[in-house]
């Protein structure tokens, strides 16, 4: 494999979108293939990468210029955990789109945007450097806010306003950590900076880069929606477009918020030892409050937006364990939340495409008329619950367990109580949405057209198969993926050479 | 401050405006071509192109101005500028890197050297000129205290 082929993930999707950019009113048609067929290409090009790429971390050096001084990208395990997920996502989202969208104007500048995202989301997973992350999450979040606020109503616009303040004070707050960290050890390269925070004695640098860590903490907890900094999450995914939703709920509050501060923080963590403590107490509180707040909702979107909190709450309650199981099963979770929020966003994009209401109780015994709809929102639901053999099931398992084993028996006892109340919440789901009588006046419901239940389709097998092939999944993607953050000192003396 | 009213400003602004507007373009384009030599480059430069047609815009008139400039052509130049500099990362690819500055460094300080750097600066300043004018432009569109005006 020629190492060049990874500035793809970047390459692609943006030349996708300026292309769409540059045709503003361009065909439908046009639109819907350039924006659809760059997803489809990056998902195989993911792929490839993963079977033709080295056991030992790929460092991509920009223009040529070696680190610390140029800007180079790593392309490690935790990384290609990062961008199957992503692309994955991604790729369902886009042909999901071609149906939903229909009702929408603007195609290209909406494949335009939502391309743009993508391509920033997979050079964050890349990026080797701080400021780089930080760069990338801001292009995908300015996407993100334009997304949000693509049907152009009141709610959507009011949503995506008070995400953009948000957003915005969490970006700031970033940056404010980076350039601390930068005049701390004198660099922007994550390997680096590692070297550099371990050659010292223990205190010399350590209330400064305390500082930058709850800087970044701050900022970070907000992108991926922790308790308290939740506000703006359920507006956001519930108003947006599913689509978008699915998107933004799925990928963007974990690679922006989750896998950016893991990324971090694993590699300063060793000087600001709160850290670790930091996160199980966030996850906790947002396990927690997240199923509360969600077990009373009654419009489909805005539960499973209160969801998203609380699953977000076992990805960090996981990571913040910081022992080798908890990691592993922090980012087993990520990726099966991935797989079974955007599916269920789709699914509720899929009823109001159909049935035209978001409102849980209006609708009623819809498995009957949309059977494809049904199925995957009853997989999806079972997953998200936990409930054996689906993929839920084993991370959630794992994360209780990691919690007992570190000690931490408050958490682990939180994880499996949130567990049954999640359970709960989505019977409600699905007792008042698909099962029972059909409505008279939801009689002549149809099924969504095969662009919109084939991705549907292919979330529901992911669900299963992650689940059926645990071992599997867990020997070639996750385990790889944690051991980058366990050692994350080893890997930095790999990364600079 | 006086109203920026459909028929523009005074015919002291207009007359101005007409003397400068192509100096400023001028100096946009110079700091853009000296980049590499001086202080600015493709963004600095960007802007002075982005602001001498809002100086038009601004003196004339959102609608005499728009009968000379476009929408349309400031979101062409954006895409167009942005797919160019995208093009240079990727002719880097296939000589090697991506982004890899492949033609003659030059002598310093010389105004044919710095390789790669002089034609980034010109697709950085065609994307700055047609974004910046796109978003201003956008800005008239909503003036009308909440209503929409687009048709």
């Amino acid at each position: 494999m020629r190492h060049g082929i990874i500035t793809l993930f970047l390459a692609l999707p943006l030349a996708a979108a300026f292309l769409l950019a540059a045709v503003g009113g361009a065909k439908r048609r046009f639109a819907e293939i350039v924006g659809v067929s760059s997803p489809l290409a990056l998902l195989a090009l993911a792929v490839y990468v993963f079977f033709v790429r080295g056991s030992e971390p790929l460092v991509y050096s920009f223009s040529g210029w070696p680190a610390p001084l140029g800007v180079v990208w790593v392309l490690d395990g935790l990384s290609m955990l990062m961008l199957l997920a992503a692309n994955f996502v991604a790729a369902a989202v886009a042909v999901y789109s071609v149906g939903y969208m229909k009702s929408y104007t603007a195609p290209a500048k909406y494949y335009a945007l939502f391309n743009l995202m993508v391509g920033a989301m997979n050079a964050l997973a890349l990026s080797g450097d701080i400021f780089n992350i930080y760069v990338f999450l801001e292009i995908a979040s300015v996407a993100a806010y334009a997304l949000a606020a693509f049907g152009l109503g009141r709610d959507e616009l009011e949503a995506s306003f008070k995400y953009v303040i948000l957003g915005s004070t969490a970006s700031a707050f970033i940056l404010m950590g980076v350039a601390i960290i930068y005049s701390a050890t004198g660099s922007l390269n994550l390997a680096d900076i590692a070297a550099v925070l371990a050659a010292r004695t223990a205190d010399s640098s350590g209330g400064a880069i305390r500082l930058a860590a709850l800087l970044m903490t701050s900022g970070f907890a907000l992108k991926a929606g922790l308790v308290p900094f939740h506000a703006w999450l359920p507006d956001v995914h519930s108003s947006a477009p599913s689509p978008v939703s699915a998107m933004l709920s799925g990928m963007l509050i974990k690679v922006a918020g989750l896998y950016a501060m893991a990324r971090i923080f694993f590699f300063i963590a060793p000087v600001a030892r709160i850290m670790p403590n930091i996160l199980v107490f966030l996850g906790v509180l947002s396990m927690i409050v997240g199923v509360l707040l969600a077990l009373g909702q009654w419009d489909f979107k805005r539960l499973l937006a209160y969801h998203s909190v609380s699953q977000v709450g076992y990805i960090a309650l996981g990571l913040g364990l910081g022992t080798p199981l908890g990691i592993a099963a922090g980012l087993y979770h990520l990726i099966n939340h991935a797989v079974f929020k955007s599916l269920m966003f789709l699914n509720a994009g899929a009823v109001e495409y159909s049935a035209g209401t978001r409102d849980l109780k209006s609708a009623g015994g819809l498995a009957a008329r949309m059977p494809v709809t049904g199925a995957t929102s009853l997989t999806a639901s079972l997953a998200i619950a936990g409930v054996p053999p689906l993929n839920g099931f084993w991370s959630k398992f794992m994360i209780i367990i990691a919690a007992f084993q570190a000690g931490r028996y408050f958490a682990g006892a939180a994880a499996a109580i949130v567990s049954v109340l999640t359970l709960a919440s989505f019977l409600k789901v699905q007792k008042y949405v698909f099962w029972g009588k059909t409505k008279e006046n939801l009689s002549s419901v149809k099924e969504v057209p095969l662009s919109m239940t084939l991705p549907m389709a292919a979330l529901a097998v992911a669900c299963v198969l992650l689940g059926i092939f645990y071992p599997v999944v867990r020997d070639t993607l996750i385990q790889p993926a944690a051991m980058v953050l366990v050692r994350a000192l080893e890997y930095s003396a790999g990364a600079i050479k | 401050m006086r109203q920026n009213t459909p028929q523009g400003m005074s015919v002291i602004v207009k007359t101005v405006t007409r003397l400068t507007v192509r100096l400023i373009f001028l100096f946009g384009v110079y700091v853009i071509l000296h980049g590499h030599l001086t202080p600015g480059g493709g963004f600095a430069g960007g802007v002075m192109l982005a602001l001498a047609a809002v100086h038009v815009m601004l003196a004339y008139g959102r609608d005499t101005a728009m009968k000379e400039l476009s929408f349309s052509g400031a979101q062409i130049f954006e895409g167009i500028g942005a797919l160019a500099f995208l093009v240079i990362g990727l002719s880097g690819l296939a000589a090697g890197v991506f982004f890899k500055n492949y033609l003659a460094p030059g002598t310093p300080f010389e105004f044919l050297s710095g390789g790669t750097i002089i034609i980034s600066n010109m697709a950085i300043g065609l994307k700055v000129m047609g974004g910046l004018f796109a978003i201003f432009v956008a800005m008239t569109f909503f003036q009308g205290g909440g209503t929409d005006d687009k048709k």
